[in-house]
């Protein structure tokens, strides 16, 4: 017996270890991109690095005084409200008509929509870029937007798809039978309980837009977003400068994932199927 | 109340409808006329798929590109797997752990490169470790030419890094869908822990195995900004040398004809995949 | 006035007929139950009342008005939800007062009819809490609160008592009965458990395959079932049936023993016999006993009457073994007799 107990002793050990040395894989260059980050340009580029940060802003100072930086992280942030806003108004009925109702073409509503999901989206953009050309959307926030969007809609018809359907119809009809029209039923019943989800998709769609590179680098010139201005100084940008724009660009996508947790399962979940 | 109304649902799936055929069908129809459009020809031609198949770089970009899925995704699945019957077993502290493991998924693919800029640029933690335990005496540039393993290795790891989140998502709420009884039954008839793995778990996690390869898959076919950070134009990727078309050269045709390889290859991809991981009628849960 | 009056009503999915030609009245404060297996239609017909649901053809009609194209809110009726539906998110008050204030009924008076109904319930300590701090029986008499401060002219109840569990369920039956009684509204209720349907009902409605078999007091159904279907859903052990052959006018013999009966022209006829309607006797149908079960107060009594099974319960002092044979004496009053070939009562 002893023997058994010390081997389910080591392979406890062996299991605590392995999860302590996977989040260590996670944060660790974490970590080291905000050591770089909260330490001055000359500590950067000097050698040795060290290891804790001097908490020198600096850095960050000169990112946000470098020109056109902070237009681009204002065009960023607009374009993902305006991502965000689009799919969730136009998301949220799709997802409430599929968990609601049977009608004739929601099979293939359905499927257009798993659809994008296997599909290299931001290719779209190429094409669309002459269209944007055409009507004036080229280098907008609003048409980059628009292009955002095509990625996060899906997702958000899939999650609040799978909200609406966590509502018992029962609560609906109840409210019904209580003198409420659907309006009102949904204002009143159904919108109190699904609103945290629907934050948490909008969050997610503001991510999705946050985050994206190509199509932002293929259809802004002089309103770039974040990520295509720090794409397209890559190769001259000071290593500081690369740096701190990789901090500000991943610690509001840290807070959201956060935000957004208890969510991300139940909606891959239900997307799975 | 519910079938009384015909046309509500078609109502509020129009917007959303007429979002997709603009912004989706569209441009995806258009995207392939362009590829088959030349300046120098009339009608449809195969002009921009020679052009860009004739360049050295096209071959290259290929290669680089399917190297790169082989030896990421594997390292990822099993990664995935792994993380996820971890924390499937856990009591205390789950949430945590979860939320640790999945912070890579809000993080952008050009994020991702700088992270790891930071570790193997020439004065960056790699060299200075390296300098610490007396490798090396003074940093040496890893990430040139001369040493196109290392750039190799560095994007394999980003991506690595930031990717395998997405399978463990997936992968997690896979298994929350099997039902504990399985296992329950399972330990009854003295299956051991990796006979339940293999035979329970595995099985039965198949549809979410096949969402999670073909979403990865097909997101390593697209891999740009991971690259773009930390290789540059030393490792040309696909979609690297689409933006390039696109863009420095102004060539919309060949941009649009690797477009078109890589939704081929993608297409291919899946439904390989859909043949392999074959799940049979029922067993979806 | 609230008579409801169901005319001609029909409902089709696709091509399944979930509803077949319904005609019913309802009469006005009178307790009228839906009961059937699952799948019978009753709670499709429920639906349609309350606006739910609407009919392929056939018109609703409460007193004078014609109710079947007006929406769930304009109709007058409230609803008890087989899982309640209590609002998550708003406390006990809330939920009870939710239709009061959807209909713009000022707050004072909007309090009075809250706090009255809860009292009604028992249910005034918990008007402060969330359905989630609610045990079953406590989120069924909100349900149930909610319905009545309304104050609808009828109240459709959609298996409400199915989620208790079985101690509740006879408590909570006794105490809707009562306050259904003292509030005045016509009820129509929904159940497959036929205990219930007989101890809350004025009349019972059998439904089955999507028809109304028989609307009738809940005694003349168990006494004079109009189908043999009826016959076979109502009592518990269900009535036995039998098949007997004709030998003179109105004289039908079965395993040698002879009854009399209907004077129909046919050669053989189906009768039933309640469990507790026959005696241990001399003579009369033989039977072998197969099983014998003491419930307490009497014997059930499992036998083989020819080659057909026979269930019986007899006197708790009567020595029966298991093998025995022994001759069973119906009381010839209580046989029901159906048509052989269209299964509906001869009398």
């Amino acid at each position: 017996m002893t023997h058994s107990v010390a081997s389910g002793k080591s392979i406890r050990f062996l299991y605590i270890a392995s999860i302590v040395l996977l989040c260590a894989w996670v944060l660790g260059p974490l970590y080291l991109l905000a050591v770089n980050a909260l330490s001055s340009p000359d500590t950067i580029n000097q050698f040795p690095m060290n290891l804790i940060p001097e908490f020198d802003l600096e850095s960050l100072i000169f990112f946000a005084n470098f020109y056109g930086m902070l237009d681009a992280l204002i065009n960023s942030i607009t374009v993902a409200l305006f991502t965000m806003c689009f799919s969730i108004c136009l998301g949220a009925p799709a997802g409430y008509a599929l968990a609601r109702f049977d009608f004739v073409g929601k099979e293939l509503f359905r499927v257009i929509i798993l659809m994008t999901r296997a599909f290299p989206l931001p290719l779209l953009a190429l094409p669309l870029a002459v269209f944007f050309i055409e009507t004036g959307l080229d280098d907008t926030a609003f048409g980059l937007s628009l292009v955002h969007t095509t990625l996060a809609l899906p997702f958000a018809i899939l999650i609040t798809f799978s909200l609406f359907s966590g509502v018992p119809r029962e609560l609906e009809e109840a409210a019904w039978t209580l003198g409420c029209n659907r309006f009102a039923a949904f204002r009143f019943v159904i919108l109190p309980l699904i609103l945290p989800g629907i934050t948490a998709s909008a969050i997610f769609a503001f991510v999705i837009s946050w985050n994206e590179v190509f199509a932002s680098a293929v259809l802004t010139i002089q309103n770039r977003t974040l990520t295509a201005f720090l794409l397209q100084n890559l190769d001259t940008a000071p290593l500081h400068l690369k740096f701190a724009g990789g901090f500000i660009l991943v610690v509001p996508a840290i807070v959201f994932i956060f935000a957004v947790r208890k969510y991300l399962f139940a909606m891959w979940g239900i997307s799975n199927r | 109340m519910w079938n009384q109304a015909k046309k509500l649902p078609y109502l509020l799936i129009a917007p959303s409808a007429a979002f997709l055929m603009i912004f989706f069908l569209y441009p995806f129809a258009s995207v392939i006329t362009q590829a088959f459009e030349h300046s120098s020809t009339d009608g449809y031609s195969l002009t921009n798929f020679q052009e860009v198949f004739s360049h050295w770089k096209f071959s290259i970009s290929l290669e680089n590109t399917l190297l790169l899925t082989a030896a990421v995704v594997p390292i990822q699945l099993a990664l995935a797997l792994l993380m996820a019957t971890m924390v499937n077993s856990m009591r205390k502290g789950r949430d945590l752990i979860l939320y640790i493991w999945t912070i890579p998924l809000g993080i952008s693919d050009l994020a991702a490169g700088i992270i790891w800029l930071v570790i193997f640029e020439q004065t960056g933690f790699l060299n200075s470790l390296m300098l610490n335990l007396g490798l090396i005496e003074r940093p040496v540039a890893l990430l040139t030419y001369q040493n196109p393993m290392m750039i190799f290795v560095a994007i394999a790891l980003a991506e690595i890094w930031r990717a395998t989140a997405i399978m463990l998502v997936i992968l997690v709420a896979g298994i929350g869908l099997i039902p504990r009884e399985y296992y329950e039954a399972a330990s009854v008839f003295r299956a051991s822990k990796w006979q339940q793995f293999i035979r329970i778990t595995l099985p039965l996690l198949k549809p979410s195995l096949q969402t999670a390869l073909i979403l990865r898959v097909i997101l390593a076919f697209e891999v740009f900004a991971v690259v773009a950070a930390l290789g540059g134009t030393l490792f040309p990727v696909l979609m690297g040398e689409t933006y390039i078309y696109q863009f420095d050269l102004l060539n919309s045709g060949a941009a649009a004809a690797i477009a078109l390889v890589i939704l081929g290859l993608s297409i291919a991809f899946t439904l390989i995949v859909l043949r392999i991981l074959k799940v049979p009628k029922g067993v979806t849960m | 006035m609230a008579i409801i009056e169901i005319k001609n009503i029909a409902k089709t999915f696709g091509t399944y007929e979930a509803l077949k030609d319904i005609n019913l009245t309802v009469e006005d404060q009178e307790f009228m139950v839906l009961l059937g297996a699952s799948g019978c239609g009753k709670t499709t017909l429920l639906r349609i009342i309350a606006g739910l649901e609407s009919p392929t053809q056939g018109e609703v009609w409460i007193g004078d008005r014609r109710i079947d194209h007006l929406p769930a809110r304009e109709r007058g009726i409230s609803m008890v939800f087989q899982n309640y539906a209590i609002f998550p998110h708003m406390t006990v008050a809330e939920n009870i007062g939710f239709g009061l204030k959807m209909s713009k009924i000022p707050a004072d008076e909007l309090k009075r009819r809250v706090e009255k109904n809860a009292e009604l319930m028992h249910i005034e300590h918990l008007l402060k809490r969330y359905s989630g701090e609610l045990s079953g029986g406590q989120r069924q008499r909100v349900a149930v609160a909610r319905a009545l401060a309304m104050e609808p002219d009828v109240i459709l109840m959609d298996e409400p008592l199915s989620n208790l569990d079985a101690l509740l369920r006879l408590e909570m039956r006794a105490e809707l009965k009562g306050v259904l009684q003292q509030s005045n509204t016509t009820a129509i209720y929904v159940t497959h458990d036929q205990v219930e349907a007989m101890s809350l009902a004025d009349r019972v409605s059998v439904m089955n395959a999507g028809e109304i078999v028989q609307a009738d007091k809940p005694m003349e159904l168990y006494r004079n079932p109009a189908t043999q279907f009826v016959a076979s859903f109502i009592g518990s052990p269900p009535m036995n049936f039998l098949i007997a052959s004709n030998t003179s006018n109105g004289f039908w013999v079965i395993e040698n023993e002879t009854l009399s009966g209907p004077s129909i022209a046919e050669q053989s006829i189906l009768l039933a016999i309640r469990p507790e309607d026959v005696r241990l006797s001399d003579s009369g149908l033989p039977a072998v006993v197969r099983l014998v079960e003491p419930l307490g107060p009497h014997l059930l009594v499992t036998t083989d009457v020819g080659s057909n099974q026979f269930r019986a319960i007899l006197d708790s002092d009567s020595q029966i073994q298991e093998g025995q044979k022994i001759f069973l004496k119906p009381n010839v009053e209580r046989i029901r007799w159906f048509h052989p070939e269209t299964y509906r009562a001869v009398f």
